[in-house]
């Protein structure tokens, strides 16, 4: 099965610093990243996903730990020994060189014939839709297109393995759109594995095949966006993917007793207490008269345009969002203060055992 | 375009000339003007009393290129002339790219340090330009002189029995100017190496390049105005230099400007 992994790392460690004042940037992380696959590293600053990609990259040295690439260890490898090629944050492309000449540096660099260096850079300015801009000097291009200018160039030696650091981060959101429909073409255009290193959730959710959450040095959960939106195994992960409720409860038989003494149904757990998660949009309101539904008062409304943000608050002051459509006509007749009845979408209650 | 406009731009245009008419009254009055007067003197027969005749001649141009032979009156090239043009500018490019063999690794030590270290860093290399000259100079003098403080060392180190002879030579020379211009290559290549982009460098790596590729495709082609700015600086200076040639390469190995010297105080001519 080695064939069809990309990058292996196996309890990579990476610590800054010196002896008791070190910090632990990476700590025990291993991941498989499969061959062909859009992967992407998500969590917040300081997660550690930028050293990780640095790692593969070869421009740090783990602390400890090994990274295989097609089953080869590069661990030890400089970054101009790696088959891997990285599209930086601040795309670094080289001032004093035309587009095409940056396109063709690599390739220049592993000493390719002048005839081959040429058609290569020629096919990446199509696919970069850059034809026009071949002999301009980088610092006349705009934003998406310096960007465009570094994938092209990174591509252009097809490495095993694309590492890209938050290569839209700088772009404003309507290019930011646009570039990654365009990333995600380039990926399946090419068949090269892409490690996308992102803190934007919306981001990693659209692109993915599959995303590694990160935080604090250590990998939470790898798994498709849909698995690690449905069924997020801690708590991190839950409320770093989408919006989501909590609701604190304890386990009584089969069913889960919430703080405000309401009994509800959900999957099965072996710990005593836990903490159930539902999603904003698996939130229903029914007329607070409804059997089994749990007694709420309304106590924000906000407008979002397709839907309406309503906040609850349950009888022990515990807090509950729901998203509701919003009707064709009118409003949906809520009120602030209003007393209704909450349900939760059954299949929809995920239990987090803390 | 409006007229408008126009009368603004060629207004501030006329601002940028006034601005800098000091300098340009300066250079006029010290650098060009002075230039000009040895350049038609050069062409001019000379005078019984140090003075100029007003006259067209190449005399004294033929003198600095050719001697003529006392027997037959043919003309031959100025051997010992062009021997003096020939190692001052020998020395002069050998300084120039010692300082910046020397001066890059100074240079980029002093770019990648913190920005307040590096202000250190620069304050200390253009301490020796807080010292005469000619006290530098006569430092280097005690250093490699016979009984000087390296061959006192070296002897006593018995490293050698007899002591090396350092000083009076084109080495000492060569050397001793390296030292005193160091700082002008350093200082346009620090400013250069301080604006460059430090991730560039990753970039390169990644893109297989191995760092002597780093070095001669990435580097040096963005620094090059620096690189241009300091041999200039280091250049032009040795090729007239009169302190360091006389002191540490002795009467026989003068260079241009001991030459000048000699001729233009000396021998009035």
């Amino acid at each position: 099965m080695t064939q069809t992994i990309a990058v292996e790392a196996s309890h990579v460690v990476k610590a800054f610093g010196h002896a008791d004042t070190a910090v632990r940037a990476l700590d025990d992380v291993s991941v498989q990243i499969r061959k062909g696959e859009f992967f992407t590293l998500l969590g917040p600053s300081g997660c550690g996903k930028t050293t990780l990609l640095r790692l593969i990259a070869g421009f740090e040295m783990p602390s400890g730990g090994t990274i295989l690439l097609e089953g080869a260890d590069i661990t030890t490898l400089p970054p101009n020994k790696r088959p891997v090629n990285t599209v930086f944050q601040s795309y670094a492309l080289f001032p004093h060189l035309t587009v095409a000449q940056n396109i063709g540096f690599g390739l220049e660099m592993l000493g390719r014939p002048k005839a081959e260096v040429q058609a290569t850079t020629a096919r990446m300015l199509a696919l970069v839709k850059l034809e026009t801009m071949a002999s301009r000097k980088t610092s006349q291009l705009s934003g998406g297109q310096q960007q465009r200018v570094a994938l092209a160039r990174a591509l252009a030696p097809s490495p095993k393995v694309l590492l890209l650091d938050e290569p839209l981060s700088a772009l404003d959101l309507k290019l930011r759109k646009e570039m990654q429909i365009e990333l995600k073409r380039l990926q399946t255009e090419t068949g090269i594995t892409f490690i996308f290193v992102t803190h934007d959730q919306e981001e990693a959710l659209t692109m993915s095949d599959r995303i590694g959450v990160m935080s604090a040095g250590k990998l939470q959960q790898v798994g498709s966006p849909k698995e690690i939106y449905n069924n997020p195994v801690n708590r991190f992960v839950a409320s770093f993917i989408g919006e989501t409720n909590f609701l604190p409860a304890s386990r009584d038989g089969d069913m889960y007793r919430l703080d405000c003494g309401i009994k509800i149904g959900a999957p099965p757990s072996k710990a005593a207490r836990v903490t159930l998660t539902v999603r904003p949009e698996q939130v229903r309101l029914v007329a607070d008269s409804e059997a089994d539904a749990l007694p709420a008062k309304i106590t924000n409304l906000v407008y979002f345009g397709t839907d309406t943000h309503c906040h609850l608050s349950l009888p022990d002051g515990t807090e509950v969002v729901a998203r509701l459509q919003s009707p064709a006509t009118g409003d949906a007749g809520l009120a602030l203060g209003q007393s209704v009845g909450v349900r939760f979408v059954p299949e929809a209650i995920q239990v987090l055992e803390d | 375009m409006s007229p408008a406009e126009q009368d603004q731009i060629t207004q501030s245009a006329r601002n940028g000339w006034l601005l800098s008419a000091p300098a340009l009254v300066l250079l006029t009055l010290a650098a060009v003007g002075p230039l000009i007067i040895v350049v038609i003197y050069s062409f001019l027969a000379p005078g019984e009393t140090g003075n100029v005749e007003w006259k067209f001649s190449t005399d004294a141009w033929q003198g600095i290129l050719f001697t003529r032979d006392i027997f037959d009156d043919t003309l031959a090239w100025a051997d010992a002339n062009l021997t003096i043009f020939w190692r001052s500018v020998k020395l002069s490019l050998l300084t120039t790219i010692f300082a910046f063999v020397v001066g890059f690794p100074t240079s980029w030590f002093i770019a990648t340090r913190p920005p307040k270290a590096r202000a250190l860093w620069l304050f200390l290399i253009t301490i020796p330009f807080w010292t005469n000259l000619l006290i530098r100079t006569f430092a280097i003098n005690e250093i490699i002189r016979r009984e000087g403080l390296l061959n006192t060392i070296l002897i006593n180190l018995h490293l050698i029995s007899q002591p090396l002879d350092m000083i009076y030579t084109d080495t000492a020379v060569f050397i001793g100017m390296t030292y005193v211009y160091l700082p002008l290559m350093v200082l346009p290549l620090f400013a250069s190496l301080d604006r460059f982009d430090m991730r560039l460098l990753e970039a390169a790596y990644d893109l297989y390049a191995s760092p002597w590729q780093v070095l001669r495709k990435v580097i040096m082609p963005i620094v090059n105005p620096g690189i241009i700015a300091g041999s200039i600086l280091v250049f032009v200076p040795s090729l007239g230099a009169y302190v360091t040639p006389r002191l540490l390469g002795g009467g026989k190995n003068m260079m241009i400007g001991n030459f000048i010297e000699l001729q233009f105080g000396q021998g009035r001519n």
